[in-house]
C-alpha cells in the first residue's frame, strides 16, 4: 500500500514531531510512505476568507503531488476536510474527485483503512482529548453531542489502546476552541476567550497534555497555556499513538 | 432596529470588556443547550424527525407558489383578511392602516421577529401609535429602548438586578427588588391592564397550515392568546416562509420546535387560530421582505426552513461569548449571520465571518439547514462581490501565489519562515492580534521538510 | 391599577360599513404586492420535491397515565386520576377554597357556576374569575398537554384569563405523542379555533429563573377519568 504523506504547513514548519510521528506510526503497520517535497498547502487559509477561487494552483498542485498514490494521510482533520470538499480541477475533475475520496485524516486511516486494533503504545499522563470541530463534525472522527446517536470516537478508540494513558473527561466534550483560522486574528476577543475557556476546562479536569487530531487547534490553545505560564503541553495524537 | 456603524467583531470585542459577564451569557445559554440536549435524547426518532421536517420545508420551498394561493382560499374561506406585503415599508403601511381603520392607537403585541425585522415599532410610533410589547422579556427590552439579542430569549443579555432597575424606573416595583418572581408579578399586573385595554392585538406566526388556511402561534406566557382573544382586532403578521403544507405536519414541527429552542416538550401553549371570533376580525400578513429573492439563491434557499428556534444561537460558541447586540441586526446568532447578507450584503458583510465554522449550529438545527456551510458560501460570495478590504485581497493573492509554487515556497525556507511571513494569524508582527492574549508557537530547529530530506 | 373603569368605557364594535370600505380599498393594493411576490416565487422556487411521508412516527401506547403524569408534573402541572365527577369536585373544593368567582364548564359537577357562554362584550369581565373548570377531548403524553377547542371552552380567552385552570379529560383518552393527537383532531369536528395547553402559564424571561403564572393561569390541575 502506497501511502503520500501530506503534511500541513504549518505542521511541517513549527510542529516536525507531529508530522516525524506520523510517518512512523504508519511505517510500524506497514505501509509504503512517501512524504512528495514539492508539496505546500492544502489551500484552506484562502478558502474560508472569501478567497476559494484563488485555491486553483494549491488544487492543481495538491493532485499533482498525489496522484499516484492509494492514499493520502495528514496528521490534521481540518486540512483533510478542506480537500474532501473543495479540491476541483476543472481540467482534470475526474483526478480530483478520486482524490477527494482517498485522503485520510490519520486516525481515521488507522481505524477504518489499516484497521488497527493493538498498539504498542505507552503514555503514563493525564490526557484531555480536544475533538477538533472540523474532524469531528466534518469528518465524523467522533460523534457530536448535538446528535442523538450511537457514541463512538476513532480517535478515542486508539488512545484507549495506550498503555498507562489516563484519558480525562470534560466538561463540554466538544465545543470549539476558538481557532478559526482567520478567525483568530479578526475576532481576536472571542476567539481568545474561546481558547481560554476550552484550555480551563481541560485545567480544571487536571489534564497534563491537551491532544486532539488538529495541531491548529493545539497551537491556539497552546498559545494560551503559555502565556498563562502553564505547565500543560499540547501535543498531536500521532505522538501519543507513536509514544514509547 | 439596532443600528451600529461597528462590525461583530468590534462590538463582540466590547461586550468581552467585562469577562464576569461573558461568563454568565456563555455559562446560561450553554445550559439551555443542556436541556435541549438532555430533552431530545428520550426521542430515538429526533434524528428521523428533524429529517422528515427538513424534508417538508423543502418541499414546501419548492411548491411555495401554490400552497401561498392555497392558504389564501382557505383563510378567506375561513373569514380572515388576507394582505401581502412586498416589503417591510408595505407590512407597516398595512398595519397602520388597519389600525386607523380601526380608529386604533394603542396596540399589544406578543413575540414576532417579522415586526422586528421591519421595525415595526418605530414605524407606528413616527405615527402616534403606541405599541406595548406583551412577552415579558419583548417588554423589558422595550423598557431599556434596546432590541432583543435572542429569537427566543429576548433580554437573555440582562442581568435581575438591571430589570429590577427598570421596573423600578417605569412599573414602581420597589428599589433593589430583583427577585425574578415579583419582578415577573409585577409585569403580570401591568401587562394584565395593558391586555384588558388595548383594542388590536398583534401576534406572530409559527406555522400556518396551507391545508386548512389556519395558523398556529406558540408562547410560554400565554400572552399572544391574551391579547387576541381580548382585543376587538388581531392581526397576525408572518414570513411567507412560514407555511406547511398539511395540519398532520404540525406534528413534527410543534415536537420539534420547543424541544430545540428551551429543552421543554412544547410550549404551553400552542394555539390554532383558524377563524375570527364573532365580529372580531382577524387580518393576516404576508411578508415577503427579501424572502423571494432568498429562494432564488440556490445556495441559501434553504435558510428559509428556519422555524425560528434559536438552538442555532444557544449552541454557537461565537453567541454565546458575543451576545446578540454584536450581529446587529433582528435575527441574530448563526442563522441571522445567512440571512441578513440576503437583505443587505454591504451592511452585513461582517457576519458571515464572525464564525469559526465549528459546525455545531447545523446539528442543533431541527429542519437540518446546513447553516456553517451556507457561511462559508456567503464568504465566497461577499469576496467576489467586492465587500473585503483590498489589503486583506493583496495578502491572499500573495499567499495563493506562493503556495502555488514549490519552488517560492521552498525559498521560503527554514522552519517557521512561511508561515510567520504569510499565514495571517501568524505574521511576525507585534500589532498581530494574534500576541494580545497567546505566545507565537516556537520555530523547531529544522522544519519536517529538512528533517525529511536528511533522513530518507 | 384601575382595570374595571379602562374596560367599561370602551369604545365598542367598529361600524360594519368601516370593514366593507377598507376591503375594498384594499383590494386594489393587494393584487400589485400579491402578483409581484407569487411571481418572483414562481420564478425563483426550485424544482418540486416530494413531501415526507411520516405515517411512520408513532409512539409507545404502554404505560400512558404514567408517563403523562410525569411529564404534566415536571411541568409544573397537578394530575388527578379520578372515578367520578364527586371525586373531580371534591379536589377541587379542597384545592381552592379561596376561590370566590368559579365558571365551570363541566356538565354533571356541582361546583362554581355555569356560566357556560359569556358573549363577547363581557369578556373583559372575566378578569377576577379565580378558576375555570373546562373540558378538554383528551391529552398528550410527551408532553403533558391537553387539546381544547371553542367548542367546549367559550370563550376563547377564558382558559388564558383565569387565576387558576382545572381541565376534565372526560373520556380519559391520553395519545402517546403529537402524532396521534393530529389523527384524532382530524377525526373530530373542524374547530374555530384550537389549543394544545401544557401546564400553568410561565416565563423564564429574567435570567432563565422559572417562574410560574406569567399571563395566564397560575396552576393548571388536570383530572383524567379513568
Amino acid at each position: 500500500m502506497k501511502v503520500g504523506l501530506f503534511i500541513p504547513c504549518y505542521v511541517d514548519q513549527f510542529y516536525p514531531n507531529a508530522a516525524i510521528a506520523t510517518l512512523q506510526l504508519l511505517e510500524k503497520f506497514g505501509v509504503e510512505v512517501t512524504y512528495p517535497l514539492s508539496q505546500t498547502c492544502c489551500g484552506q487559509p484562502m478558502a474560508n476568507s472569501g478567497y476559494e477561487h484563488l485555491t486553483k494552483g494549491c488544487n492543481e498542485l495538491f493532485i499533482k503531488n498525489f496522484e499516484p498514490f492509494d492514499y493520502i494521510v495528514a496528521p490534521s482533520g481540518s486540512c483533510v476536510l478542506h480537500v474532501r470538499e473543495h479540491l476541483h480541477d476543472p481540467a482534470n475533475e475526474e483526478a480530483a474527485t478520486v482524490l477527494r475520496h482517498k485522503v485520510y485524516e490519520l486516525t481515521s486511516f488507522l481505524t477504518d483503512i489499516l484497521q488497527v486494533k493493538e498498539l504498542n503504545a505507552r503514555f503514563p499522563h493525564r490526557v484531555g482529548m480536544h475533538q477538533s470541530c472540523h474532524g469531528q463534525r466534518g469528518l465524523k472522527l467522533a460523534q457530536m453531542s448535538e446528535l442523538v446517536a450511537e457514541p463512538f470516537s476513532k480517535p478515542g478508540s486508539l488512545l484507549k489502546m495506550v498503555k498507562d494513558i489516563d484519558l480525562i473527561d470534560l466538561g463540554r466534550v466538544d465545543e470549539c476552541c476558538g481557532f478559526g483560522g482567520t478567525f483568530c486574528v479578526t475576532e481576536e476577543a472571542v476567539s481568545a476567550k474561546m481558547g481560554k475557556d476550552r484550555v480551563a476546562d481541560h485545567l480544571h479536569h487536571g489534564a497534563e497534555y491537551i491532544t486532539g487530531v488538529d495541531m491548529s487547534c493545539l497551537m491556539h490553545m497552546e498559545g494560551i497555556l503559555n502565556r498563562a505560564g502553564s505547565k500543560v503541553k499540547v501535543i498531536h495524537i500521532a505522538e501519543i499513538l507513536n509514544a514509547q | 432596529m439596532h443600528e451600529s456603524t461597528k462590525d461583530h467583531a468590534a462590538l463582540a470585542a466590547e461586550f468581552n470588556k467585562d469577562e464576569q459577564r461573558v461568563n454568565w451569557h456563555d455559562e446560561t445559554l450553554w445550559w439551555i443547550r443542556q436541556k435541549r440536549d438532555k430533552n431530545v435524547h428520550q426521542l430515538p426518532e429526533w434524528e428521523a424527525l428533524r429529517e422528515a421536517a427538513s424534508q417538508i420545508k423543502f418541499n414546501v420551498l419548492s411548491n411555495l407558489h401554490d400552497y401561498l394561493l392555497q392558504f389564501e382560499k382557505n383563510a378567506t374561506a375561513n373569514g380572515v383578511h388576507v394582505h401581502w406585503a412586498a416589503d417591510a415599508k408595505e407590512h407597516n403601511e398595512i398595519v397602520h392602516r388597519l389600525l386607523t381603520e380601526h380608529k386604533v392607537d394603542r396596540m399589544v403585541k406578543s413575540k414576532s421577529m417579522l415586526t422586528e425585522e421591519c421595525g415595526l415599532n418605530e414605524y407606528l410610533a413616527e405615527h402616534g401609535i403606541e405599541v406595548i410589547d406583551s412577552d415579558l422579556g419583548e417588554r423589558i427590552v422595550q423598557l431599556a429602548k434596546e432590541p432583543p439579542s435572542h429569537i427566543v430569549l429576548p433580554c437573555i443579555h440582562k442581568k435581575k438586578e438591571e430589570i429590577g432597575d427598570l421596573f423600578h424606573k417605569y412599573l414602581g416595583t420597589p428599589a433593589n427588588v430583583a427577585d425574578p418572581q415579583i419582578l415577573t408579578e409585577a409585569a403580570r399586573q401591568h401587562l394584565r391592564d395593558v391586555f384588558l385595554t388595548r383594542r388590536a392585538a398583534l401576534t406572530g406566526v409559527n406555522f400556518a397550515v396551507a391545508e386548512t388556511g389556519e395558523f398556529v402561534v406558540c408562547t410560554n406566557e400565554g400572552n399572544a392568546d391574551m391579547g387576541a382573544h381580548l382585543a376587538d382586532v388581531h392581526i397576525a403578521s408572518m414570513g411567507i416562509e412560514k407555511l406547511i403544507p398539511e395540519r398532520k405536519h404540525l406534528g413534527v414541527f410543534l415536537r420539534l420546535l420547543t424541544r430545540s429552542a428551551t429543552g421543554q416538550p412544547i410550549t404551553t401553549y400552542s394555539s390554532h387560530f383558524k377563524k375570527p371570533r364573532k365580529e372580531t376580525p382577524i387580518h393576516i400578513i404576508l411578508v415577503d421582505n427579501g424572502r423571494s429573492v432568498q429562494l432564488g439563491r440556490k445556495e441559501f434557499r434553504n435558510s428559509l426552513k428556519c422555524i425560528r428556534c434559536g438552538a442555532c444561537m444557544n449552541t454557537c460558541p461565537v453567541y454565546r461569548r458575543s451576545g446578540g447586540h454584536s450581529y446587529h441586526t433582528a435575527v441574530a446568532g448563526p442563522i441571522g449571520s445567512i440571512l441578513a447578507p440576503n437583505l443587505d450584503m454591504k451592511k452585513y458583510k461582517d457576519l458571515p465571518f464572525a464564525s469559526t465554522l465549528c459546525g455545531s449550529c447545523s446539528n442543533v438545527c431541527p429542519v437540518k439547514i446546513d447553516i456553517h456551510d451556507q457561511l462559508y458560501k456567503w464568504r465566497q460570495e461577499l469576496v467576489k462581490e467586492g465587500y473585503t478590504p483590498a489589503a486583506k485581497t493583496i495578502s491572499m493573492k500573495l499567499m495563493a501565489q506562493t503556495l502555488s509554487s514549490p519552488t517560492l515556497y521552498n525559498a521560503a525556507g527554514k522552519s517557521g519562515r512561511f508561515v510567520l511571513k504569510h499565514m495571517p494569524f501568524l505574521v511576525s508582527n507585534k500589532l498581530n492580534p494574534w500576541y494580545k492574549e497567546r505566545e507565537m508557537p516556537e520555530a523547531p530547529k529544522e522544519s519536517f521538510r529538512e528533517w525529511y530530506k536528511k533522513n530518507n | 391599577m384601575n382595570v374595571a373603569r379602562v374596560g367599561a368605557n370602551r369604545i365598542r364594535p367598529y361600524a360594519a360599513n368601516g370593514i366593507q370600505e377598507c376591503t375594498k380599498r384594499r383590494t386594489f393594493k393587494k393584487m400589485n404586492s400579491r402578483d409581484k411576490i407569487l411571481s418572483a416565487i414562481a420564478a425563483n422556487q426550485p424544482e418540486r420535491t416530494a413531501l415526507a411521508d411520516i405515517s411512520g412516527f408513532k409512539g409507545a401506547e404502554e404505560n400512558l397515565q404514567n408517563k403523562y403524569a410525569a411529564v404534566l408534573t415536571a411541568i409544573g402541572g397537578r394530575i388527578y386520576f379520578v372515578k367520578d365527577e364527586n371525586e373531580i369536585a371534591a379536589t377541587i373544593a379542597a384545592q381552592f377554597p379561596e376561590a370566590k368567582r368559579i365558571i365551570n364548564l363541566v356538565d354533571n359537577l356541582s361546583i362554581g357556576n355555569f356560566e357556560t357562554v359569556i358573549s363577547d362584550p363581557e369578556i373583559h369581565n372575566l378578569k377576577n374569575v379565580d378558576l375555570a373548570i373546562i373540558k378538554a377531548k383528551f391529552a398528550v403524553a410527551e408532553n403533558g398537554a391537553v387539546w381544547i377547542t371553542e367548542k367546549e371552552v367559550q370563550p376563547r380567552v377564558l382558559p388564558f384569563i383565569c387565576e387558576h385552570l382545572a381541565v376534565v379529560i372526560t373520556d380519559g383518552i391520553i395519545f402517546p405523542t403529537m402524532h396521534e393527537a393530529y389523527q384524532k383532531i382530524a377525526t373530530l369536528e373542524e374547530y374555530g379555533y384550537g389549543s394544545f395547553i401544557a401546564g400553568p402559564s410561565k416565563t423564564a424571561d429574567i435570567e432563565q429563573s422559572l417562574v410560574i403564572g406569567a399571563h395566564g393561569p397560575r396552576s393548571m390541575s388536570v383530572f383524567v377519568k379513568v
